[in-house]
């Protein structure tokens, strides 16, 4: 037998992919998704493996990548999370078309509840948008299997396939099965077709008609058909049904189990929710009374029963239509759906606590700094850990990557006729710069929009696990790179005010701040570079700052001037008439010694006593 | 399957206090004795300091997910969150709770707690929390009826850490000795 290994859901994907011989892996960070490809990069350098992995400044530009490997025969993935799917979504719709000649996989993973998204849109929709088939695994250790089905269905078909994991499965752990990595890999071969590859409208329409008659045929791949987990003699009879897909399948069949049903209700899991597959509608149409579907976050196996009278789920009110599938809420419908009592939880209040910024980070440091500033400015923040601005009432806005900038030029273009004009200032990170902040920018200079943009350059993707950027100067398994500077960028932008502050240095930043507000009145963005490094990056590099002990002295009468509008939480306001200083959290940054008004807060060795 | 191999388990902290770093010591731990596994994991912004939550199944379970009143032990380094992760165990469950105030001579006969931050300081590892609360909870674990008892000794944990840092000799013995003084405190 093959050793096991205890693996994250994302990294058996990882793992699955290279063991089916793929080529070409790329990514943008986003959560669930981000171990994917860090997980290939590591596989990739540790066995040495004849496999592209890459961080791609976007997720379209990832998808464009992998996909143009794959048109050349290889098997290829990309991987991101379900919003980054929209960033991909241009290329994906016209991929469809086109098909692929090597397996082509694109992994989306969704975030039903939602824990680190925007939003808990359902991936399976795009691939329905896009007529491609997906796969929705409900373990890691399906996760992996299914890497290997997608390629030998993406190859059959010609046709790009998605998995779409969700949170559950990518970050769940579990004892899989390793395989070797293939001994041999295949050779690219690009075979020139502009009629397909480069296909005018005109052709498209063939195209279109070619994509679905292999749906037809995919909707019939026996590979991919839903399999009954239960086949009984009694679960043979019973007139009610369930079928679920995902880790609402994985719930289901352990409540199933408890509940002693696992015996008499018959349970199909469904691995390919779309197209799915037209005789299993049929068997079910035909055979049961009552059909109670399971799957999140929306209704995609469900839709595709053309006579829903008997159907149970998310389009008929009998499942949730928001939010995750919880166990405890999928024993629930099942035991509706089976006639038994429902079990009451009740979740005690506790005040939970909110996320901030770690204790030191820089961002807290700029974002005090923008406030000091520009007290009555609009702030358009970003996607990052900086999001967090929002607990120092410095963020106002986040729609989605890289708007922080064209939002900022929204408001200018609202303001720029009413007499009650207040400043604009945008965050964003660098990582989130690059990924959709420079088309942005560009727009703003052409079109003289006055704001000033703070980048919140900590040379890192931080939010996710520190992937490097494009300034980095290396890449995903850490081999160096050549590397884009930031400020020449700016420059390069046609920006005519840029310039590169250290945060850590309050004063300086707010004047510098200032200076820049000043600037963009009637003159077009000024952007301000702060400068710093995020303290969890464990890459080379130097320190972000060299630690100071501080301490409170006796002048603190716990106004707590720094615990609100600062933040920072190693400082403690415990009602006991001083703050206290969590030493444990505490990373020597010395920022709050400037902070306190009554400079209450000191450096230990210069204080004696 | 020993009836002791299913285990369900939830580990709650605040973020970075390294509820990951212990969910993933007990899951290498059951991988190691051949039981099947099962962990769900918080990853994303509630690691900057939010609350986090691990729930670690063992002994052949499909979801990853445990539901309430399931769960047979809790290894809590946030107390205020105690109570609201109790929904999701079992009456008899053993709970094992980092507190700076509240002594084991508190606790009812399921309900246990340790200053597992001041243990961390005096293992000379002051952000090894964690591993004083593990050590703890397998110490306490371990004076129970083998009916409540954990799916792994000490013994095993010292193994998954000498095994993780095989290369780091320094880190293992660090990591031993908070792991030692939370088992003492057990006793
Ligand atoms: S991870 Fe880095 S960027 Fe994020 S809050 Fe912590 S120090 Fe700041
Ligand atoms: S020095 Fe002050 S601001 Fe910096 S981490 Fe410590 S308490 Fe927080």
């Amino acid at each position: 037998m093959n050793e096991r290994k205890l693996l994250l859901g994302n990294e058996t994907i990882a793992r699955g992919l290279l063991e089916n011989g793929c080529r070409i892996v790329t990514s943008y960070p986003g959560t669930p998704a981000s171990e994917i490809l860090s997980a290939a990069a590591f596989f990739k350098n540790r066995y040495n493996l004849p496999v592209h992995v890459q961080w791609a400044v976007n997720e379209k530009i990832a998808f464009e990548i992998a996909y143009a490997g794959a048109i050349s025969g290889l098997r290829c993935a990309v991987s991101m999370k379900q919003v980054g799917l929209n960033v991909a979504s241009d290329p994906l719709m016209s991929a469809s078309y086109m098909g692929t000649k090597g397996g082509f996989i694109v992994i989306s993973a969704d975030d039903p509840g939602p824990h680190s998204s925007q939003t808990e849109q359902d991936s399976r929709l795009m691939a329905m948008l896009a007529k491609i088939p997906v796969l929705d695994p409900d373990s890691p250790s399906t996760a992996k299997e299914m890497t290997g089905v997608a390629f030998a269905l993406s190859e059959a078909f010609e046709i790009p396939v998605m998995i779409r994991p969700t949170t559950r499965i990518c970050h769940a752990r579990q004892d899989i099965e390793q395989h070797a990595f293939p001994e041999s890999f295949q050779e690219p071969e690009f075979e020139k077709n502009p009629g397909r590859w480069a296909a005018t409208p005109k052709f498209r329409f063939q195209l279109h008609r070619l994509l679905e008659e292999k749906l037809l045929k995919i909707a019939l791949f026996e590979q991919t058909a839903p399999a009954m987990v239960n086949e009984t003699r009694a679960t043979k009879r019973s007139s009610r049904v369930i079928i679920a897909s995902g880790v609402a399948s994985a719930h289901a069949m352990e409540i199933l189990q408890e509940l002693g049903l696992f015996d008499s209700i018959p349970m199909y899991r469904v691995i390919q929710p779309y197209p799915l597959h037209s005789a299993f509608i049929d068997l079910i149409l035909s055979t049961y009374e009552e059909i109670l579907i399971l799957e999140e976050t929306t209704g995609v196996i469900e839709t595709q029963f053309a006579d829903r009278r008997r159907v149970k789920g998310r389009m008929s009110g009998h499942v949730p239509g928001a939010g995750e599938l919880l166990p405890e809420i999928v024993e629930n419908i099942i035991r509706k759906f089976t006639h038994l009592e429902s079990l009451s939880v009740e979740k005690p209040s506790v005040p939970g606590k909110r996320p901030t910024l770690c204790a030191g980070c820089m961002h807290r440091a700029a974002f005090y700094a923008i406030k000091r500033a520009a007290p009555k400015a609009i702030y358009t923040g970003d996607i990052g850990c900086y999001t967090l601005g929002l607990n120092l009432n410095a963020v106002d806005t986040v729609l989605c990557m890289g708007a922080s900038i064209s939002q900022a030029a929204g408001f200018h273009h609202a303001f720029k006729q009413t007499k009650k004009r207040s400043p604009i200032i945008a965050t964003i990170g660098d990582s989130t710069f690059f990924h959709s902040g420079v088309p942005a920018l560009l727009d703003a200079v052409v079109q003289q929009v006055e704001f000033v943009l703070v980048i919140l350059d900590n040379g890192t993707t931080a939010m996710t696990g520190n992937q490097p950027t494009p300034a980095s100067g290396f890449g995903a398994f850490g081999e160096p790179l050549p590397h884009v500077d930031i400020e020449s960028l700016v420059n390069g932008c046609g920006v005519a005010f840029c310039r590169t502050v250290n945060p850590y240095e309050l004063k300086p930043t707010i004047a510098l701040l200032k200076e820049a507000v000043q600037f963009c009145n009637g003159r077009g963005p000024a952007v301000v570079i702060a400068k710093g490094r995020c303290l969890l990056d464990k890459n080379p590099g130097p320190a972000p700052f060299t630690p100071v002990e501080v301490e409170i002295t006796d002048e603190c009468d716990e106004c707590e001037y720094c615990t609100t509008h600062f933040e920072c939480p190693a400082l403690i306001s415990g009602g006991e008439g001083r703050t206290m200083i969590d030493s444990v959290l505490c990373s020597g940054c010395g920022v709050c010694i400037e902070v306190c008004p009554k400079g209450a807060i000191v450096e230990k060795n210069t204080n004696p006593g | 399957m020993d009836n002791h191999e299913k285990r369900q388990i939830i580990i709650s902290g605040l973020g970075g206090q390294g509820v990951l770093f212990i969910t993933r010591l007990l899951a290498e731990a059951a991988v190691m004795k051949g039981i099947p596994v099962l962990t769900s994991e918080t990853h994303g912004m509630a690691q900057r300091g939010g609350n986090v939550v691990s729930h670690l199944k063992t002994g052949g379970y499909h979801s990853p997910l445990i539901r309430p009143r399931q769960g047979d032990l809790l290894l809590a380094l946030d107390p205020n969150t105690a109570p609201l992760d109790s929904v999701f165990l079992k009456p008899e469950a053993i709970k094992a709770i980092n507190s700076p105030s509240l002594h084991s001579t508190d606790s009812d006969r399921s309900t246990f707690y340790i200053d597992a931050v001041g243990g961390a300081q005096k293992s000379g590892s002051p952000k090894a929390a964690n591993l004083v609360l593990l050590g703890f909870a397998v110490g306490v674990s371990q004076n129970m009826t083998p009916a409540k008892r954990l799916f792994c000794s000490m013994d095993d944990i010292r193994n998954v850490i000498h095994n993780r840092f095989s290369s780091d000799q320094k880190q293992s013995a660090q990591n031993i000795a908070a792991l030692e003084i939370g088992a003492a405190c057990a006793k």
